[in-house]
């Protein structure tokens, strides 16, 4: 298998990469979990990351807004840049990088408070509203853009965590559009939710596209092909395969993709 | 309800957000300040509580260390038998025994202690024991001189430790004058000189600061929790036992849970109030003995026990029982031949722990009266005692200067076997705590 | 000493009948050639249920005639008086059978009670007659339940089944400790309230404003009664526990387990706990001697430099302080847990978001652990208000009813062991009036203790 040429970073050079990132390792403690990895997100596209777990996926993706500096023991090197800036650099403020690349997790995890207190969080802490007019609408247009708006629209003031799965999710997603986020990553964001639940978390992800970079990271291949437009395959920390969705489901370049793909393992 | 009613009508379109506007700058600059002031905050929370501990120890170690210390003061002593009042004969024949133990060391004392001039009244009260310990180690000593050291008065003894201000004025500095100069006087005879004070371990209470010691409080201490242990750790392994292997679903499994955790935080002077009304008025138990303080302190560190016992059997995996009971072991073998023993080291740290607070715990023994004053090694478990703690707490009460390095010097000793304790428990949590 | 004999009899014929049972079994195996299964039990088990059998109910007998012994003999001495010269107070009959004690042990050569000799032969004699008494009892139920076992032994009799009845008898037998400890404490602390109340109203207790329990030494002098006005006593414990202590205590708990759980690196976290641990187990006795030398003189300093002439030098402020200090590893490690229970991706959650750390323990972990470190709170406030070593060292016997910290302020427990200790008649409203404290006392903190811990499991409850 090391004899596989190493995989497209870019595809393409119609677009300029919103996110780069080049020769990425992570460590945690002396265990290697990202080996050598270098890969290009596009602004307009859904970009999916797939693999069998523990392929160091997620790691990666908690790379991109340096969420990995909360896990003890763990070190990231090489070059990851936003809009050409160095992420890793120490002139970059974490608080900015953060408010710029939002996370949606695994599960579902609204802090335990109001609907509306959870959706104002983020533009509270960053000073994004003047007034409280300013808020509401924040507010309204991130749920709105998260399909929540008409279902919760009169119980602003319930608690977050008293929602079903699949309305805390997408809760979590307004909450990261809020703050108007440039990347959102998307980390297992249906693992936990039921299939209508998760149907409807995809259709939402589809009406983002455009206007956020999103990169999804899934074990699902088939919501891979459903919403992504690119799709990159990690396996034993190292980036296989990157390329558009169609192609790497239909015509996959590496054999380990193929197996993958096909079931062989997984 | 307009302005959302307008804007629903129109989606909003905000535009992105300038983060690189001094504006922003400037907000997020203040943001870090709060969160490096908060960090600040809370590292000086734990250095104000480290602090306070260091204090405290310091200011114990300060005033404690001398207390191992004493001063004693030479003497020639000349064993004359007519002083004695001892018939030199008779010390040959089979009485002598007897006849040293009758001896008038007092006199002799005195006499002897004529040759420190101005301060021959600076010797502590108890100084002929050291005459008497001496000859009758070696009764051949009649009519002989003989050097001795001997323990002087506590105030000599604080004013060689360098415990009095001699600067302050005489009315305010706790000292007399002629006290002052018959110290001077000693030690400019080189009579004086400061020794490990073995009284101080080996000795009882006593009123004298000089004579006073701790080794009746430790072995009352000792006494007191051997009576503790024998009761309450059976009882505590046995609950434990029955509650997690045996005990039915139901009121009555229910009703002993609420049990153990209420008597668990039942402030202790209450256990003391059981103890007073219960084992002293009501059964008639003895006053003052390790008896009572060890069935008392027993019932209040049991549920401390029960609660690490009961952890402790909780975390021996299931499959160990059912590998027990497939090859046919009856519940009981499994429980006393498998998982008691696996569980051992937790129930071990639990019982060190819950010993460390009996042999700490002062306020129920103050009721059934452990705070007696006992001159004597205390004889068995039913004569009255005294416990280390209660040692410090009689001590810290006394008005006499020369107890305050006593009581900081029993602190230490007591601190010093606590930790050990606590040491051994850490450690067997360290090296036997097995993750299944 | 006819005790100690009965004793060592019951264990050495309990041993007999040990060994006795296990050879008759031993003796069924090999008539039965070793045919396995032939004979249900091994020979242990057999021995060990008649040894059982034998021992329980002698020691039975034993272990209660020496806890209620003493209250017989006493009432044969007594009684052996003529009802005229029967001491009515409870505290003369117990120095009565002090001194009849010590002239049965010769301890005393001589009685200063004139009825005292006529007594110690009546003494001597109950004594022999009620050991011998039970002494005899417990053989003689000792044989029966040996030989009653020991003619049950039989090749199918299951007696390692038995002998397991046994022991979870045994084990249930100290599991029922913890409730019998719990009923002697309400017994005692309600039995001894009750005759309380039957001398001070209730009323009067729980509402009353003068704390001054002397009773005068004859009955004809002024203020005879004393009063018993116990909210000052409330309002110390209060002020002390509750107030000054928590001042301490809260800020510097929580403050410490944030910086232990959210900042410190996990080396410094594995050598700062255990000295926090260490603090909490200094013994209380410690921490009195360090408030009444070091820190209320240090107080008392402060107060005279501030413009207070009448500062005193057993203030609350000095109890309160070390009292305060005493709880912070106990606040911390509550509050420890707490944090530490809230979901890891409720902190990545806020940290994504772009919060900073202390943004997000203010706003997103301390509210989400809050019900948690409440509940730690309140423990620490049960424990504060329950604790006296420090307050009997460190605060004063003055019942004042101020707020002013460098006045000195009296607590339930520092009464308590006022009221218990030194001379005491046992009778007099003043030593029952311990145990009605102690009643009150005991509520609270059971009254804090069940709501705390019910707060507490419903917050755990939560993120399970």
């Amino acid at each position: 298998m090391n004899t596989n040429p190493a995989p497209n970073a870019a595809i393409g050079h119609n677009h300029v990469p919103k996110m780069t990132a080049r020769n990425v390792n992570v460590f945690y403690g002396q265990k290697q979990a990202i080996k050598d990895v270098s890969i290009d997100v596009s602004p307009e596209h859904v970009t999916a990351f797939i693999g069998p777990s523990g392929c160091g996926k997620s790691t990666f993706l908690r790379c991109l807004n340096r969420m990995n500096d909360t896990v003890d023991g763990a070190r990231v090197e090489g070059r990851i840049e936003l809009d050409g800036q160095d992420i890793y650099a120490p002139v970059m403020d974490v608080v900015q990088l953060r408010a710029r690349v939002g996370m949606v997790f695994q599960k579902p995890n609204p802090f335990p408070k109001s609907i509306y207190e959870n959706v104002a969080y983020g533009p509270r802490i960053h000073g994004l509203a003047r007034a409280k007019a300013d808020m509401d609408n924040i507010v309204e247009s991130a749920l709105r853009r998260a399909g929540l708006w008409d279902e919760v629209k009169d119980r602003l003031g319930e608690s977050g965590t008293a929602m079903s799965g699949g309305q805390q999710q997408r809760l979590c997603i307004a909450r990261a559009i809020a703050v108007d986020p440039e990347v959102i990553l998307m980390d297992e964001p249906c693992s936990a939710l039921d299939p209508i639940a998760t149907a409807r978390i995809e259709e939402l992800i589809d009406e983002l596209r455009g206007r956020y970079a999103i990169v999804i990271v899934t074990h699902n291949m088939q919501q891979a092909a459903r919403v992504s437009q690119r799709t990159a395959f990690f396996h034993l920390g190292t980036l296989v395969e990157y390329d558009e969705t169609p192609a790497i489901f239909t015509n996959p370049q590496q054999t380990r993709t193929k197996d993958y793909i096909t079931g062989r393992y997984g | 309800m307009a302005t959302i009613a307008a804007s629903a009508a129109a989606p909003l379109e905000r535009q992105p957000t300038d983060w690189a506007s001094p504006e922003m700058q400037g907000r997020i600059a203040a943001r870090y300040r709060a969160e490096r002031n908060f960090r600040r905050l809370g590292a000086g929370a734990l250095m104000v509580a480290a602090g306070f501990l260091a204090f405290l120890l310091f200011t114990i170690v300060r005033d404690g260390w001398t207390g191992f210390l004493r001063t004693e003061a030479r003497v020639e002593v000349m064993f004359d038998a007519a002083t004695l009042g001892v018939d030199s004969a008779a010390l040959r024949g089979p009485g002598a025994q007897a006849v040293l133990a009758r001896a008038d060391y007092v006199a002799l004392m005195d006499k002897a202690a004529l040759q420190l001039g101005p301060a021959s009244d600076m010797l502590s009260d108890a100084a002929w024991l050291a005459l008497r310990d001496r000859l009758v180690a070696d009764p051949t000593l009649i009519g002989r001189t003989e050097t001795l050291w001997v323990p002087v008065r506590s105030s000599i003894d604080l004013l060689a430790k360098g415990k009095y201000d001699l600067d302050a004025p005489a009315d305010s500095r706790g000292v007399t004058d002629r006290e002052v100069s018959d110290w001077r006087w000693l030690d400019s005879q080189g009579r004086l000189r400061t020794v490990f004070n073995q009284a101080f371990i080996g000795n009882a209470d006593s009123t004298e600061p000089e004579l006073a010691g701790i080794g009746g409080a430790a072995l009352g201490s000792l006494f007191t929790l051997f009576v503790t242990i024998a009761i309450a750790f059976p009882l505590g392994v046995f609950s434990a036992a029955w509650l997690e292997e045996f005990a039915p679903r139901g009121r009555l499994a229910d009703i002993i849970e609420l049990s153990i955790n209420n008597l668990a935080a039942v402030p202790s002077i209450i256990f003391g109030l059981l103890g007073l009304a219960f084992f002293l008025n009501y059964a008639g138990l003895p006053r003052s003995s390790p008896l009572v303080g060890g069935i008392t302190l027993a019932l209040m560190i049991m549920p401390v026990i029960v609660i690490a016992a009961r952890v402790a059997i909780q975390a021996v995996p299931p499959s160990i029982r059912d590998a027990a009971l497939g090859i046919g072991a009856s519940p009981i073998q499994v429980v006393f031949q498998h998982v008691v023993p696996l569980a051992l080291p937790g129930i071990m740290t639990g019982t060190i722990i819950g010993i460390s607070r009996a042999l700490g715990e002062t306020a129920p023994l103050l009721l059934i009266g452990m705070r007696a004053f006992v001159t004597d090694t205390p004889q068995g478990l039913t004569a009255p005692a005294t416990v280390l703690p209660m040692q410090v707490f009689l001590w810290s009460d006394d008005v006499q200067r020369g107890f305050v390095e006593k009581t900081s010097a029993a602190i230490m000793v007591l601190l010093f076997i606590l930790i050990l304790m606590n040491s051994v428990a850490i450690y067997l949590r360290n090296r036997f705590e097995r993750r299944w | 000493m006819t005790l100690l004999i009965a004793l060592l009899l019951v264990i050495g014929l309990a041993g007999f009948a040990y060994l006795a049972a296990r050879a008759r079994a031993g003796k069924m195996i090999v008539a039965a050639a070793g045919r396995f299964g032939a004979v249900h039990s091994r020979p242990v088990y057999h021995g060990a249920y008649v040894a059982v059998l034998a021992l329980a109910p002698a020691l039975i007998v034993l272990a209660g005639w020496s806890l209620v012994g003493e209250r017989w003999i006493e009432q044969q001495v007594v009684g052996a008086l003529p009802a005229a010269d029967q001491p009515v107070d409870k505290l003369d009959r117990a120095a009565l059978m002090n001194e009849v004690r010590g002239l049965v042990a010769g301890d005393l050569p001589q009685a200063f009670n004139p009825v005292a000799p006529k007594l110690a032969p009546v003494y001597a004699a109950a004594v022999a007659n009620g050991d011998l008494l039970a002494g005899a009892l417990a053989v003689a139920l000792l044989c029966g339940g040996g030989l009653w076992g020991y003619g049950r032994i039989r090749p199918d009799f299951r007696a390692r089944t038995a002998v397991e009845s046994q022991v979870q008898a045994v084990l249930l037998l100290a599991s029922v400790v913890a409730i019998l400890t719990t009923f002697g404490i309400v017994l005692s602390l309600i039995f001894e309230s009750i005759r309380f109340f039957g001398m001070v109203s209730p009323v009067e207790f729980l509402t009353g404003l003068q704390w001054s329990p002397q009773t005068a030494l004859r009955a004809d002098q002024v203020g005879s009664t004393g009063s018993f006005g116990a909210v000052p006593l409330f309002w110390g414990t209060i002020f002390i526990g509750a107030i000054i202590a928590m001042l301490v205590a809260i800020p510097l708990g929580l403050l410490s387990a944030i910086y232990l759980t959210q900042y410190a690196a996990p080396s410094l976290r594995r050598w700062l706990k255990p000295v926090l641990e260490l603090l909490a187990g200094v013994p209380t006795v410690v921490y009195g001697f360090f408030a009444a030398l070091t820190v209320a003189p240090l107080v008392r300093q402060l107060a005279v430099a501030i413009g207070m002439s009448d500062a005193s030098s057993d203030s609350a402020l000095a109890a309160g302080l070390v009292m305060g200090i005493m709880i912070i590893p106990f606040v911390s490690s509550m509050a420890d847990d707490s944090l530490t229970a809230v979901p890891r991706a409720m902190r990545d959650g806020s940290l994504a978001m772009g919060a900073t750390m202390s943004e997000t323990v203010k706003k997103v972990m301390v509210p989400a652990a809050l019900p948690g470190i409440v509940g730690g709170v309140l423990l620490a406030v049960s424990r504060a208000i329950g604790e006296t070593m420090i307050v009997v060292m460190a605060a004063g016997l003055a019942a004042n009813l101020t707020a002013n910290p460098f006045s000195s302020v009296t607590t339930v427990t520092t009464q308590i062991v006022a009221l218990l200790t030194g001379d005491q008649e046992f009778d007099s409203a003043k030593t029952l009036s311990a145990f009605a404290l102690g009643l009150v006392l005991f509520c609270m903190t059971l009254v804090l203790n069940i709501y705390a811990l019910a707060v507490v499991k419903r917050y755990r409850e939560a993120y399970e």
